[in-house]
């Protein structure tokens, strides 16, 4: 039998996606999906580019509607406790919600600064970070330091630097992005931001900003001053599951889940009817000992429609199926240069190198572990990517199999 | 069924040449060129719905007479 209500946590992708799903799969119960946010339910990923540039706002990167599928979309509403024991959900207004199943799809948020920080010292993971940034950039004079230069902090660079505002970007590592995609293609990140004119610092870090009241620039690790009218901190995500501590779910940062999303108790169980979905969620897979975090935007959408499946499989059905080995994929646009991955780079040992081409704006690397093909990534090639899909399929498949035959 | 992609929303990020490459491909500059008619096939039609959902940018639909499938 499936739940008569099953509330979604979260109003993003994870969320929204599930819910639909749902609906989709056949389910005919009561609906909610609770967000915090004041906004209808959007698509993250633009708004470090199109947003942030102003070629789009929000009516350009809504999710798929939710209207006319019976489902209560409740914003502005933020989840404060959940509690295991009679099923109830608390949320910041005061209100106490009753659910027979719950998925938990509160995604992540940017990571803060550790001290209190002047105005004008942004992060940027909603749409009001998006705008508030981009009013930033528009002003007379702008000049933006980037704190970080993974993703979000490379791509808000570069869109930065293409309005014409001067940037500078700071890093730790001695490359942008390497932590995830390697110091080949972070070489060839790094050669696009200075060819476009942004002052890459890297090997270095933030000790202080300046400005009281307003910030006028940081001091960074070496003792050099940074001029600037605003700052982006990039400093990664943290998953959205504060308000689940103390529930008696399995916390590593995000929810931990089985392969299906299901969340363990803190004594490793299956917690009966509690699922978790997109970045607040970690789950096994085939090339990991324990649970692996994605924040991918494709993550988001697969554990999207397995949790629906899961929630529908009857009881008495029998043991659920086997979810699909997932390949995953990420992407960054950069300088309208189109970056464009399958499979995990970040836990490669090693990176091949089949074209690399700073001028003709192409590459292609191959990653692997042991000598086993694990990822790939490629620049305006992604033509290529299609022949490696199945063969990452097919290895992670036999990682699988062979770990089950243990 | 037949589809419609709108190549002003289209980045090239392959989902749907992967879930269908009977329908869907690149050309040496990462062009996608669709095959538009989809037979009466179900196996087909169903790597050419998850295509459409694959899509991160919702650049794919699908419609049947006309409208929207």
């Amino acid at each position: 039998m499936s739940p008569r209500h099953i509330v979604v946590v979260g109003a993003s992708l994870a969320g929204t996606g599930t819910a639909r799903a749902l609906r989709e799969q056949g389910f005919d119960g009561r609906l909610t999906l609770v967000g915090d946010e004041p906004h209808p339910p959007y698509d993250r990923p633009p708004l470090s580019k199109q947003l942030l540039a102003g070629e789009r706002e929000i009516g350009d990167i809504a999710l798929p509607p939710t209207d006319g599928l019976g489902i209560e979309l409740r914003t502005g509403a933020a989840a404060t406790a959940l509690r295991l024991a009679d099923r109830t959900l608390a949320l910041a207004d005061g209100s106490r919600l009753d659910w027979d199943a719950l998925v938990v799809a509160t995604g992540a948020a940017a990571r803060p600064w550790p001290a209190p920080v002047p105005g004008g010292v942004h992060t940027l993971r909603t749409l009001d970070d998006a705008r508030a940034l981009r009013r930033e950039l528009a002003a007379e004079g702008a000049r933006l330091l980037v704190v970080g230069a993974g993703f979000l902090g490379s791509e808000a660079a570069a869109t930065a630097a293409e309005l014409g505002v001067p940037v500078t970007l700071v890093e730790a590592e001695e490359l942008p992005m390497a932590r995830g995609i390697g110091t080949v293609a972070g070489g060839f990140v790094a050669r696009l931001h200075r060819e476009a004119g942004v002052e890459l610092r890297t090997g270095t870090t933030l000790r202080s900003f300046t400005g009281a009241g307003r910030v006028t620039g940081a001091v960074l690790e070496d003792g050099t001053h940074v001029p600037a009218t605003a700052v982006l901190l990039a400093l990664g995500a943290v998953p959205g599951t504060a308000w689940l501590r103390g529930s008696g779910l399995l916390l590593d940062g995000a929810v931990v889940c089985d392969e299906h999303g299901r969340a363990l108790a803190e004594d490793g169980t299956v917690v009966p009817d509690v699922l978790a979905v997109g970045d607040a969620s970690r789950r096994p897979h085939p090339l990991t000992d324990g649970t692996l975090h994605l924040g991918h935007w494709s993550a988001a959408v697969e554990h999207a429609a397995v949790a629906a499946r899961v929630l529908l499989h009857p009881a008495g059905a029998g043991e659920l199926p086997e979810p699909p080995v997932a390949v995953p994929s990420f992407w960054s646009d950069q300088y309208g240069v189109r970056f464009r991955s399958l499979g995990l780079p970040h836990l490669a040992d090693e990176a091949r190198t089949v074209e690399y081409d700073v001028p003709g704006r192409r590459l292609e690397v191959t990653y692997h572990r042991d000598g086993e093909l694990v990822g790939v990534l490629t620049a305006n090639r992604t033509r290529r990517l299609a022949a490696y899909r199945p063969r990452l399929a097919d290895a992670f498949r036999h990682r699988r199999a062979a770990a089950a035959a243990l | 069924m037949r589809i419609h992609v709108d190549m002003n929303r289209c980045e090239s990020h392959g989902q749907c040449v992967f879930a269908a490459p009977e329908h869907f491909s690149f050309d040496e500059d990462d062009n996608l060129l669709v095959v538009e008619d989809v037979p009466a096939d179900e196996a087909v039609r169903a790597a050419v719905r998850e295509a459409a959902a694959a899509c991160p940018v919702r650049a794919v639909t699908l419609h049947t007479d006309g409208t929207a499938a």
